[in-house]
């Protein structure tokens, strides 16, 4: 994995984590290249793009894309499967997760991203076992760690 | 637009209101109001104008003494909104740093969260994290180490990875799987961004492995894939233990947690088939091994979701890559029809692009989809049509060659994306130059691609179509033909319109003008050169083609009317600013008046004898030596320069001015280029476009032709469906016919549909027959097509690239005589400075370089997994007793370095096949090798009947590895062999002793085999991978792979010089690197002490000691010395190791450290 977007359909971006160093001025020239190809695709279309050598596989849920960049000898179909596991975890944690969500909780967005995409790779598909992780890092703020560990014991 | 602001704002209350803590009331809002209005302002200007406020207020606020960390981190959030939007903050990132280093653990959150969002690699803030990351790697709150493990795994610097290198591997065995896993991870970018450094952990990799939560070892999977990609032959031991994991996935033994949409692991699964299809690949036994869960998969992704076709498409893939087994083939064969037929867009892709990756093994599978494949060409949605393209490009053969182009074509006309047009402009090409059926066709392809493609084409199209005129084919006729057409369809175009033309075909255009005119009869060079002249007047003509134009018009430039042109060029460009065109004018404007002249600098020769070429420039001798009697400096080669360079530096250098308590090992080597690299890459760029790769050729991605033609193929062709193929006309006759008429059977469509429809499928039909013409019986006639109609078709193929344009081309700089470089070579040089440059950056120390081993050092059971009875690695639903060995592999990993723990070790396990052998081998070594320092005999492999352990036996000259086979059973293993090979070693067996002439082992004894090792470049651990093969009593051919791991000091010898030399040595030898050692400090002589354990451990020659400091000086075996300067330095050794061979002292320091470390 490359890179991973989201962005509103108006091509706002909402989130961006970049898996391989890439410098600013390309990461500038791929969103503005991204928003612009995957808003250009007309509907009944497949959810693969080719962009340089690299596969971009994106898909829309309600307002947002998830667009992911991945290699081209990896497996499209997976990094679906991926995005929609990412949604899955957002609905987990937000409950009925909707675009507003992500726009002012960005940062719990990228947690739970962290903890289900590390360095470019698959770290836990178990929705629970995210789920759990988030929740004990959460519960930090009541400074309660007994609280903490018995959660973290459940992982 | 409106509705979602809408949205927004109406919801803005309800969610500032909602702030579920009270503490931190101000935090959501200031972003929200940030967030709002952002959201409300309609134009760039007015958003840029309200950032660049929310910035400068950040700034102010972070940079106050009073801001607490609670505040800091809601800025922290803020700042990372505005970077997000595309606004620099670089201010922050120095906060962010401060603030996971001081916040509490929710503040501290954010702020590793901003740094990794912040920063990459090797921005040198990072560096400033280093100590925060250990004091959270060693902090009771089992979240700060969470987060710490997280942010090593996302972003670390490559140098620093040392420091935390103990903390993160000892996190392997921590009770919490979620820390395992992380560490596992944080590993894995260790392994990627500097795999040396993990070398020595590969046994804990294996236990990750073996780990008994699933999550820990998928995790381990990552580095698995990593390493086998690389090289597979060092895993094939595991197969067996990967076979069994998938086997116990998809058998779904995995806790329910891990089940993506009630199908088990799916990523997984598709992890270890990837690991699979490597390690299979050509390997006839192991895939023998892979069969039946291949089998199994497919057969229970029976689900209609996406991610059973995620699995099945992986499962198909590897089935194509490892070794062929007809019944699994056929049965992939059918998904991939599934795929290609479903409604579904995102399956026809994948079926499209899985056909692609098979369709070079087994043709015929396009062939009964190819209705399919036509109407995708037709698909509205591009990306299909360009997959389908692509599957095209692998399918064409000499009879279709024309209309895949033509559809090529068509898509280069329409296409807008750079990246593409560069793309299908090489295939074309490629298509063109392979397989064009007669010489206008290839022309007109040409020069169509040319314009189509124009001037972002890769360089070496126009270089290797020109070598391809000048260097002309078997037939000399057809060679003047070719010329001949290019000349005509020249001149035509010229005349038309030429300033629509690209550079780089005007280029070509001159070139081939300049050379070949003359073979057009009753074509003037006069008339010639006032096609040419207007170019030069030509806005977008760039001074290079320029020269082109005008080198071509100098070599026609014989005859009156030739002079008046050129001196009408001359009048009209003089006064250019141009130093070189107005060179060029004037060389062209003397040589047009000058015949003789002409003659004698361009010869017009047919162009076919090669120029001799003095690449030592001996011509230059009496020169050099006059130069030399006037006291001129001797010529030096730039690395000389540079090594000396290099040493005045070190010389001018305090010696410990700078030591750092980190490790500085890879920082200098990369820092500096060694001779060794510095003369490779000279080496590489003076080569030719051999090197350069071309983008346009065929991607097989490593798929070889497995099938061979008695293989699959033949076996399908049996089939009633394919049968109808065999009965294609022979290929005889197709040449005959010229190929015209449409004689690949074409699949019956499904009832066609009444009206007219009908029309349309009938057009279908006719493409398809044209498509596909010729791959039927390739697929079943392959060897008697190849046999007849290459040699006609053949004329097109690229001739082996030479160094250069060989032949005699006149050079259009035709100013000197004979060693001016024609542009074409010089273009060509030109050419590989650009796309050599990947190929020079691939040259330095690659990640290949280091060879990964299974800790030697650590000969535990998991680890000599070689062994048929090693247990698989274990999922939580094994038999307790299995997890057995790994715990005590655990306890031995620490500092296992003699074999009695490990025996003890072993015995802890259930199964211990070894126990009594290695004790009783040692009477086996030969009397020369006795009494000689060796490491421990250990096992290498065993089966039924035999058992091979080994050591490694150090002479004063050599390192021999002697192997022991014990033949445990009664009858004889006939016809033993032993191969064996390794990246990093030379292996020579050493002849001798009366046992090994004859290859057999007797029942009952042991045979002994010598091997002598050269390392051919130092490395930390080097392996050794092996395969024993016999005969069995019965017949059966019987084979054993194994693999044997070394370290660095099996190779190492002291060296004894005297102080003298020694310092002479010291300054002959240049890569050195510095780092502080931890010094036996309890000793009553630290440094007298510490030294004589590095001589004991690792064989080095102390050779003086005097007052704090000590020299000592060992070599390489049959390799370079290495010699090491000690002093102390408050509480520590402060060394200084300098060789000629760049990762000597790297790889020295490593064991150094190790043999200190070890007590």
């Amino acid at each position: 994995m490359h890179f991973l977007l989201l962005f509103s359909r108006q091509g706002r971006l909402r989130l961006q984590k970049w898996f391989t160093p890439t410098p600013e001025r390309e990461k500038k020239k791929i969103i503005r290249d991204m928003t612009a190809m995957v808003l250009a695709r007309k509907p009944k279309t497949c959810n693969f793009l080719h962009w340089m050598d690299l596969k971009v596989v994106y898909k829309r849920y309600a307002s947002l894309f998830f667009c992911l960049a991945i290699d081209d000898q990896e497996n499209e179909l997976l990094a679906l499967e991926i995005l929609h596991r990412y949604v899955e975890l957002l609905d987990k944690y937000f409950g009925n997760v909707c675009e507003l969500d992500i726009i002012f909780n960005f940062e719990k967005a990228y947690f739970i991203l962290d903890e289900f995409l590390i360095g470019g790779e698959v770290q836990e598909t178990s929705k629970q076992t995210v789920a759990r992780c988030i929740e004990a890092s959460d519960m930090l703020q009541e400074v309660n760690v007994f609280n903490v560990l018995s959660t973290l014991a459940c992982c | 637009m409106s509705d979602v602001v809408e949205r927004t704002l109406t919801a803005l209350p309800s969610l500032l209101s909602s702030d579920p803590s009270p503490g931190r009331p101000s935090s959501t809002s200031k972003l929200g109001t940030l967030i709002r209005g952002i959201t409300e302002l309609t134009s760039k200007h007015d958003e840029e104008k309200l950032i660049q406020r929310e910035l400068v207020s950040i700034k102010e606020q972070v940079s106050s003494p009073n801001t607490t960390m609670r505040q800091m981190k809601e800025l922290m959030v803020r700042a990372v909104y505005c970077e997000m939007l595309g606004y620099e903050a670089s201010f922050s990132y120095i906060h962010a740093i401060k603030l996971a280093q001081q916040g509490t653990a929710l503040d501290k959150r954010v702020g590793y969260l901003a740094v990794s969002l912040f920063l990459n690699e090797s921005h040198e803030l990072l560096l400033l994290l280093v100590n925060t990351v250990l004091k959270d790697l060693q902090s009771t709150n089992l979240i700060e180490v969470c987060m710490a493990l997280t942010v090593v795994g996302q972003v670390f610097p490559k140098d620093m990875i040392p420091a935390i290198l103990p903390m993160v591997e000892e996190k392997l065995n921590h009770p919490k799987e979620i820390i395992r896993r992380k560490a596992v991870l944080a590993l894995y970018k260790f392994y990627l961004i500097a795999p040396n450094q993990v070398q020595h952990i590969h046994s804990k990799f294996r236990k990750a492995l073996c780990d008994k939560d699933p999550g820990v070892m998928s995790a381990s999977l990552h580095i698995y894939l990593e390493m086998v990609t690389e090289k597979p032959e060092s895993y094939k031991d595991l197969v067996v233990s990967f076979v069994t994991i998938l086997k116990q996935v998809v058998g779904g033994k995995l806790p329910i947690d891990f089940n993506y949409h009630s199908v088990p692991a799916p990523w997984l699964q598709i992890q270890l088939l990837r690991i699979l299809s490597l390690l299979g690949k050509n390997d006839r036994s192991t895939s023998e091994m892979m069969y039946e869960v291949l089998d199994e998969s497919l057969r229970r992704a029976e689900m209609n979701h996406n991610i059973t076709y995620a699995i099945l498409f992986e499962c198909v893939k590897t089935i194509y890559t490892i070794h062929p087994k007809a019944e699994l083939l056929e049965k992939a064969a059918k998904c991939i029809g599934n795929f290609v037929l479903s409604p579904k867009i995102n399956l026809k892709y994948l079926g499209l692009k899985a056909l692609t990756y098979v369709v070079q093994q087994d043709a015929n599978l396009a062939l009964q989809h190819q209705m399919t494949i036509i109407e995708c060409l037709d698909h509205a949605d591009l990306i299909i049509k360009r997959e389908t393209l692509e599957l095209l490009f692998r399918i064409t053969n000499g009879q279709n060659v024309k209309v895949i182009v033509e559809k090529l074509l068509e898509f280069l006309r329409h296409s807008k994306d750079d990246y593409v047009t560069i793309d299908l402009g090489g295939k074309v090409t490629e298509l063109a130059e392979k397989y064009a059926p007669d010489n206008s066709w290839f022309i007109r392809t040409m020069n169509t691609v040319f314009l189509l493609v124009g001037d972002q084409m890769q360089p070496d199209i126009p270089n290797s179509f020109l070598r391809l005129l000048s260097e002309g084919f078997e037939s000399a006729e057809e060679d003047q033909q070719l010329r001949l057409l290019a000349v005509d369809s020249y001149v035509s175009l010229l005349q038309e319109q030429p300033a629509r033309l690209p550079q780089r075909f005007l280029q070509v255009i001159s070139w081939v003008l300049g050379e070949y005119s003359s073979v057009k009869e009753g074509l003037e060079p006069a008339t010639v050169l006032r096609l040419l002249a207007p170019l030069l007047d030509l806005r977008h003509c760039s001074s290079e083609t320029k020269s082109w134009v005008l080198a071509a018009m100098t070599k026609l430039s014989a005859g009156p009317a030739c002079l008046s042109v050129a001196q009408e060029l001359a009048e009209r460009h003089g006064g250019s600013l141009d130093t070189t065109l107005r060179q060029r004018l004037h060389e062209l404007q003397h040589l047009a008046s000058d015949g003789e002249l002409l003659r004698r600098v361009l010869p017009c020769s047919d162009g076919l004898e090669p120029l001799e070429v003095d690449s030592t420039l001996s011509f230059l001798d009496g020169f050099v030596s006059e130069a030399l009697a006037a006291g001129a400096a001797p010529y030096k080669p730039p690395h000389q320069r540079q090594e000396e360079l290099a040493q005045e530096k070190a010389l001018s250098v305090e010696p410990y001015g700078l030591s750092l308590p980190l490790s500085l090992s890879s920082s200098s080597i990369a820092g500096r280029l060694s001779p060794t690299v510095l003369s490779m890459s000279s080496g590489l760029s003076g080569n030719s476009t051999e090197l350069s790769p071309k983008g346009g050729a065929l991607r097989l991605e490593g798929v070889t032709r497995v099938w061979g033609k008695e293989g699959y193929l033949a076996k399908a062709a049996l089939k009633p469906e394919e049968a109808a193929k065999t009965e294609v006309p022979c290929p005889l006759s197709v040449l005959q016919e010229g190929g015209s008429a449409p004689r690949t059977p074409v699949v019956s469509l499904p009832a066609p549909a009444p009206g007219p429809s009908l029309q349309a499928e009938r057009e279908k039909q006719q493409l398809a027959s044209c498509l596909f013409m010729g791959l039927g019986s390739q697929g079943a006639a392959g060897p008697c097509l190849m046999g007849k109609a290459e040699p006609t078709r053949h004329g097109f193929r690229k001739k082996v690239k030479g160094q250069g344009s060989s032949s005699g081309a006149r050079g259009p700089s035709g100013d000197s005589a004979s060693s001016s470089p024609s542009p074409l070579s010089a273009q060509s040089a030109m050419d590989n400075l650009l796309c050599s440059s990947p190929l020079d950056s691939g040259s330095t120390p690659s990640p290949a370089d280091s060879a990964p081993s299974p800790a030697d050092s650590a000969p535990s059971p998991a680890d000599s997994a070689t062994s048929p009875a090693d247990p698989a690695p274990h999922l939580p639903h094994d038999l307790p007793a299995n997890n057995r060995p790994c715990d005590a592999q655990e306890d031995l990993t620490e500092d296992t370095d003699t074999s009695e723990t490990v025996v003890e070790g072993n015995s802890v396990a259930v199964v211990d096949p070894y126990d009594p052998e290695p004790l009783c081998l040692s009477p086996h070594l030969p009397e020369e090798l006795c009494g000689l320092p060796r490491s421990e005999i250990r096992p290498l492999c065993r089966d039924a009947s035999l058992v091979l352990s080994a050591c490694c036996v150090r002479t004063d000259h050599s390192s021999l590895l002697v192997v022991f086979v014990s033949n445990a059973s009664d009858s004889a293993a006939r016809r033993f062999a032993l191969q064996m090979t390794s990246g990093d070693l030379e292996v020579s067996r050493v002849r001798g002793g009366p046992e090994e002439e004859e290859e057999h082992v007797e029942g009952h004894s042991v045979a002994v085999y010598q091997y002598s090792l050269v390392p051919t470049r130092p490395s930390v651990h080097m392996e050794l991978a092996g395969r024993a093969s016999y005969q069995r009593p019965d017949g059966e051919p019987q084979s054993t792979p194994f693999s044997y791991g070394l370290s660095l000091p099996d190779f190492i010898r002291p060296l004894s010089v005297s102080t003298e030399e020694y310092g002479r040595l010291w300054l002959a030898s240049s890569n050195d690197i510095k780092q502080n050692l931890a010094l036996l400090s309890q000793e009553p002589d630290p440094l007298r002490a510490t030294l004589h354990r590095l001589r004991d451990r690792l064989q080095l020659n102390v050779v003086d000691i005097i007052a704090s400091e000590g020299i000592v000086a060992c070599q390489l075996l049959q390799g370079p010395p290495c010699l090491m300067h000690c002093r102390l330095n408050a509480g520590c050794l402060a060394v200084w190791l300098r060789s000629s061979l760049p990762e000597l002292p790297d790889c020295l320091l490593y064991h150094c450290q190790r043999a200190l470390a070890q007590h």
